[in-house]
C-alpha cells in the first residue's frame, strides 16, 4: 500500500515554505505600501475614476484638472493597450456634486470621455472602517461556526477534540496561503483587498471542511473494520480510498474557475483566482496537513502513554 | 418496475420541461407571465433582471446622519426608505431600486442614471424639515446653518438681505411686516436649536387670504403640537425659522402662542413658492437626515461585456465539467450530466421566477456552483464503483453508494450554506450588494443541487439498472469500474 502519511515530514516542510513565502509577501508589502495586503477603497474610503478618452491624453493634464478640485495627490494610470486611452484615477473622496464638474472640466482640457463605459467608485473612510470592522468579525464568526459545525458532527468520535484541532490549523493555512497570494498580485499586479476579496476568504473558510470531512469520515468508518491495524495505517487507508474523489471533486471546481479566469470579465479575475488557490490548498491541507497531523497528535500522545506506564 | 419510481421520472421530466420553458428567450405569453403569484400583481413577470453591475447604472448608498449612539427607529427608517422610493419613481427610470440595507443605512440604485449631482438631488435634496429656534436673530433666507440635528455644516455667512418677511400666526390673518433685524449672522460656528422636525407634519395645505395672499396652514401631530405650543408660548415676539435642508427657508415672527398644533406660514409668497414650499413641507419631510456613503457607477457598455465574457466562461466550464464527468465515469457520468444540465436549467428558472437580480459576482456564483454540482455526484459514485469491485450486486451497490455518501454531501452542503448566511448578513449591512449576489446564487445553487445530483440522479441510476441491468452488468466498463 502507497504510503502517504508516512512522508509526512516533507509536506509540512513544503507547508513551511509556502507559509513563510506568504508572510514575506505580505511584509513585503507592508513595507511597499504600508499594509500587509493592499487596501481597495471598500476599506480605505476614496474615490476611484476609470475613464476612456476619445484621444490620447496627457497624464499632467488629467492630474491638473484633479488638483483644480482640491484632489492633489491624485493617482492617475493607464488601464489597458495605449490606444484605449482608458485611465484610471485614484483621489480621496469626492462628493456627489463635484463628480459633474470635475468630468466637464475634463472634457473641455484633455478630451470626451466615453459615458458608456464611464465608471467611478466612492467611498467615504468612516464607511471603510466599519467595513474593515465587520469584515474581521464576518471572518472570525465562519472561521468559528465551522470548526463548531465539525466538532458537532464528529462529537461520537473518539478524541473528536482532536479532529477539530486539525481541521483549524488546516484553515489557517488556507487562510495564509490566499492572503500571501493577494499580497504577492498586490505587489506585481497591483490587485486591492476588496468586498469580493472578503467572499472570496469567506467562501475559502466554508470550503476549508470539504475534503476534511470526507477522510475524517472515513477514518471514522474504517477504525472499526480494521481493528488489527495501527492507527497510522488505517489513516493511510483512507486517504488513498478517498483521494481520488477529493481529486475528481477539485478537478471539476478547477475547470469552472480557470474558465472564469480566462475567459470571464476583468472585476471577478482576483476573485475567483484567490478562491482557486485557497481550494487548491484546501485539498492539498486536507490529506498532506490536517489528516497527517493527527497522525502525529496521536504518535505524541502514545508516547506519552508509553512513557508513563513505564515509568 | 415500481410505480413510484417511474412517477418520480415523470415529476423530474416535468420540472425539468417547465425550467426549460421559463429559462426560454422568448417573450412569454400572459398566462405564463401572470403564473408567480408572488410577484406584486402588475408587476409579474419572467424576465431576467440584471444588476446594475451588468446593465449600468448609478448605485447610491444613503445611512442616517444622526450621532453615533443616538437611538434610529424602524419605523421612521422605513417612512425615511419610502419617501425616498417616491422621489425616485418620479424620475421614470426602469426598474429603480430603494432597499433598507441594515438598521440605518438605504441603498439606491438607478439603471441608467449618469450624474450622481442629479440622483443625490432628487434622493435626499428636498430632505429634512426643522422648525429652529432663531436665538434671537431673524436668519436670511438661504443661509445655511448647523442645527442640534445631525451632522455639522458649516454657518454660511450668506450675504443676503435680512427681511424676515413672513410670519408664523395661529390663524390665517393678515401680516403687517416684521421690523428689520439688524445683527449679521455670526461668522463663528452657532448651533442652531431644533424644536421639531417635518416628522412632527401632520397636515400641509396651500390656501388664500381674503385679502388674496397665498399662506401654507399646517397640523402637527400631538406630540409635537405639545412641544411647538410650549415653545411658541415661551416665546412671543421671536422668530422661528423654517429650515430645509440646513438651509433656512423663512424665519417668521412667533405673534402668540400656538396651542392646539394648527398653525399657517404666511409671506409675500407668490402662488408657486407658497405650493412649492407646501409640497417640501409635504414631501421634503423626511423623519431622519440622511447623508451620501458611497457611491458608484457602472458604464453600460461595460456592464454589457460582463454579462457576455461570462455566458461564455460559463459556458466553456460546464462543457469541461460535462465532457470529465462522461469520459470520468462514462455511463453515470452521462446520468449526472443529464442532471446537472437540468441543475443549470433549475437555477436560471428559479432567478427568473422568485425574481433574483443576477450581479457579476452572482454569475460567478451559479458557475462555480455548477462546477461544483457534480461533486455529490462524485462521491455518490465512488462509493458506489468501491462496492462493485467489492463483489456486490449491482442494486445493492447503488443502494450503498447513495446512503453511504450522503452524510458527507449533507455536512459539504451546510457547510456551505452556513457561509453563504455569513454573506448575506455581512453583504446585507454594508450595501455590498456583490457580495449579497454571490451569496444568494451559491446558496440557491447549494439547494438545487441536493434535488438534481441526489435525488435526480438516484432516479436515472435506479431506472437504468432496472431497464438494461443485465446488459451493464455485462459491459462494466459503462460504470468505469
Amino acid at each position: 500500500m502507497f504510503n502517504i502519511v508516512e512522508k509526512r515530514r516533507w509536506y509540512f516542510l513544503f507547508s513551511s515554505i509556502l507559509i513563510v513565502l506568504s508572510i514575506a509577501a505580505m511584509a513585503v508589502s507592508a513595507v511597499k505600501f504600508g499594509q500587509p495586503l493592499r487596501l481597495g477603497i471598500d476599506f480605505t474610503g476614496g474615490s476611484i475614476f476609470v475613464l476612456q478618452f476619445d484621444q490620447p491624453a496627457s497624464e499632467d493634464d488629467i492630474r491638473t484638472v484633479f488638483a483644480d478640485y482640491g484632489l492633489e495627490g491624485a493617482i492617475v494610470q493607464p488601464v489597458g493597450s495605449p490606444e484605449e486611452h482608458t485611465w484610471q484615477i485614484r483621489t480621496r473622496e469626492v462628493t456627489a456634486s463635484e463628480v459633474g464638474s470635475i468630468l466637464n472640466a475634463l472634457e473641455e482640457r484633455v478630451g470626451e470621455i466615453d459615458r458608456d463605459t464611464l465608471t467611478f467608485d466612492t467611498v467615504e473612510p468612516a464607511v471603510g472602517s466599519e467595513v474593515t470592522h465587520a469584515a474581521a468579525l464576518a471572518i472570525a464568526v465562519a472561521a468559528f461556526i465551522i470548526v463548531a459545525f465539525m466538532w458537532f458532527s464528529f462529537r461520537r468520535v473518539p478524541n473528536a477534540f482532536r479532529y477539530g484541532v486539525c481541521t483549524i490549523a488546516g484553515m489557517l493555512h488556507n487562510l495564509i496561503v490566499s492572503f500571501g497570494f493577494y499580497a504577492l498580485m498586490g505587489i506585481l499586479a497591483g490587485w486591492e483587498m476588496d468586498a469580493l476579496f472578503l467572499t472570496a476568504i469567506l467562501t475559502v473558510i466554508g470550503f476549508s471542511v470539504q475534503d476534511v470531512i470526507v477522510v475524517f469520515d472515513r477514518i471514522r468508518e474504517n477504525i472499526p473494520r480494521h481493528k488489527t491495524e495501527p492507527f497510522e495505517r488505517v489513516v493511510n487507508r483512507s486517504i488513498l480510498e478517498t483521494i481520488h474523489r477529493s481529486l475528481a471533486t477539485q478537478l471539476n471546481a478547477m475547470f469552472v474557475m480557470i474558465a472564469v479566469i480566462l475567459f470571464g470579465g476583468t472585476t471577478v479575475k482576483p476573485f475567483i483566482a484567490t478562491m482557486l488557490v485557497g481550494m487548491v490548498s484546501e485539498t492539498y491541507s486536507a490529506i498532506f496537513i490536517a489528516v497527517p497531523l493527527l497522525v502525529v497528535w496521536e504518535k505524541v500522545v502514545a508516547r506519552r502513554t508509553v512513557a508513563r506506564a513505564t515509568a | 418496475m415500481k410505480k413510484s419510481e417511474t412517477w418520480q421520472l415523470v415529476a423530474i421530466i416535468f420540472i425539468a420541461l417547465v425550467a426549460l420553458f421559463v429559462d426560454l428567450n422568448i417573450e412569454h405569453p400572459d398566462w405564463a407571465k401572470n403564473l408567480p403569484f408572488w410577484q406584486p400583481a402588475g408587476q409579474r413577470d419572467i424576465a431576467l433582471r440584471l444588476g446594475l453591475d451588468l446593465q449600468g447604472g448609478l448605485q447610491v448608498l444613503l445611512a442616517a446622519d444622526v450621532p453615533e449612539g443616538q437611538g434610529l427607529d424602524a419605523a421612521s427608517m422605513e417612512t425615511a426608505r419610502r419617501i425616498v422610493e417616491n422621489r425616485v419613481n418620479s424620475l421614470g427610470l426602469t426598474e429603480p431600486v430603494v432597499q433598507a440595507q441594515g438598521e440605518r443605512r438605504i441603498i439606491v440604485e438607478l439603471p441608467g442614471i449618469e450624474n450622481p449631482e442629479q440622483a443625490v438631488e432628487t434622493v435626499k435634496g428636498t430632505a429634512l424639515l426643522e422648525f429652529v429656534d432663531a436665538r434671537g436673530i431673524p436668519l436670511p433666507p438661504g443661509a445655511v446653518i448647523t442645527t442640534t440635528l445631525g451632522g455639522p455644516q458649516g454657518v454660511s455667512p450668506a450675504g443676503s438681505e435680512l427681511t424676515p418677511t413672513t410670519e408664523l400666526s395661529p390663524t390665517a390673518d393678515s401680516t403687517t411686516p416684521a421690523q428689520p433685524a439688524p445683527p449679521p449672522p455670526s461668522s463663528g460656528m452657532v448651533i442652531y436649536e431644533t424644536i421639531i422636525t417635518g416628522a412632527g407634519l401632520k397636515n400641509v395645505g396651500l390656501d388664500r387670504t381674503q385679502q388674496g395672499e397665498y399662506i401654507i396652514p399646517f397640523e402637527l401631530n400631538p406630540d409635537a403640537a405639545q412641544v411647538f405650543a410650549d415653545y411658541t408660548a415661551s416665546h412671543v415676539g421671536q422668530y422661528l425659522c423654517i429650515v430645509l435642508d440646513k438651509t433656512v427657508i423663512s424665519c417668521p415672527t412667533i405673534r402668540e402662542p400656538i396651542p392646539g398644533g394648527r398653525g399657517s406660514i404666511s409671506g409675500k409668497f407668490t402662488y408657486n413658492d407658497a405650493r412649492q414650499l407646501a409640497v417640501q413641507l409635504r414631501y421634503g419631510a423626511l423623519p431622519i437626515p440622511l447623508r451620501v456613503e458611497s457611491f458608484n457607477r457602472i458604464g453600460a457598455t461595460l456592464g454589457a461585456e460582463s454579462v457576455q465574457k461570462s455566458v461564455h466562461a460559463g459556458v466553456i466550464g460546464l462543457i469541461i465539467v460535462l465532457l470529465f464527468m462522461l469520459i470520468y465515469y462514462r455511463l453515470l457520468g452521462g446520468l449526472a450530466d443529464v442532471a446537472l444540465v437540468i441543475y443549470v436549467l433549475l437555477n436560471l428558472a428559479l432567478y427568473k421566477l422568485a425574481p433574483i437580480t443576477l450581479t457579476l459576482p452572482g454569475i460567478a456564483g451559479l458557475i462555480l456552483s455548477a462546477g461544483m454540482a457534480v461533486d455529490a455526484n462524485i462521491l455518490i459514485f465512488e462509493r458506489m464503483k468501491e462496492e462493485l469491485r467489492r463483489g456486490r450486486k449491482m442494486m445493492t451497490a447503488i443502494e450503498i453508494g447513495f446512503k453511504r455518501a450522503w452524510p458527507s454531501i449533507r455536512d459539504g452542503q451546510l457547510s456551505t450554506l452556513i457561509i453563504c448566511v455569513i454573506l448575506f448578513f455581512f453583504g446585507t449591512n454594508f450595501g455590498a450588494s456583490v457580495v449579497k449576489g454571490f451569496a444568494i446564487t451559491l446558496a440557491i445553487g447549494t439547494v438545487i443541487n441536493v434535488f438534481t445530483a441526489v435525488f435526480a440522479t438516484r432516479v436515472f441510476v435506479q431506472q437504468v439498472a432496472i431497464s438494461a441491468g443485465q446488459w451493464v452488468s455485462e459491459h462494466m466498463w459503462l460504470l468505469g469500474v
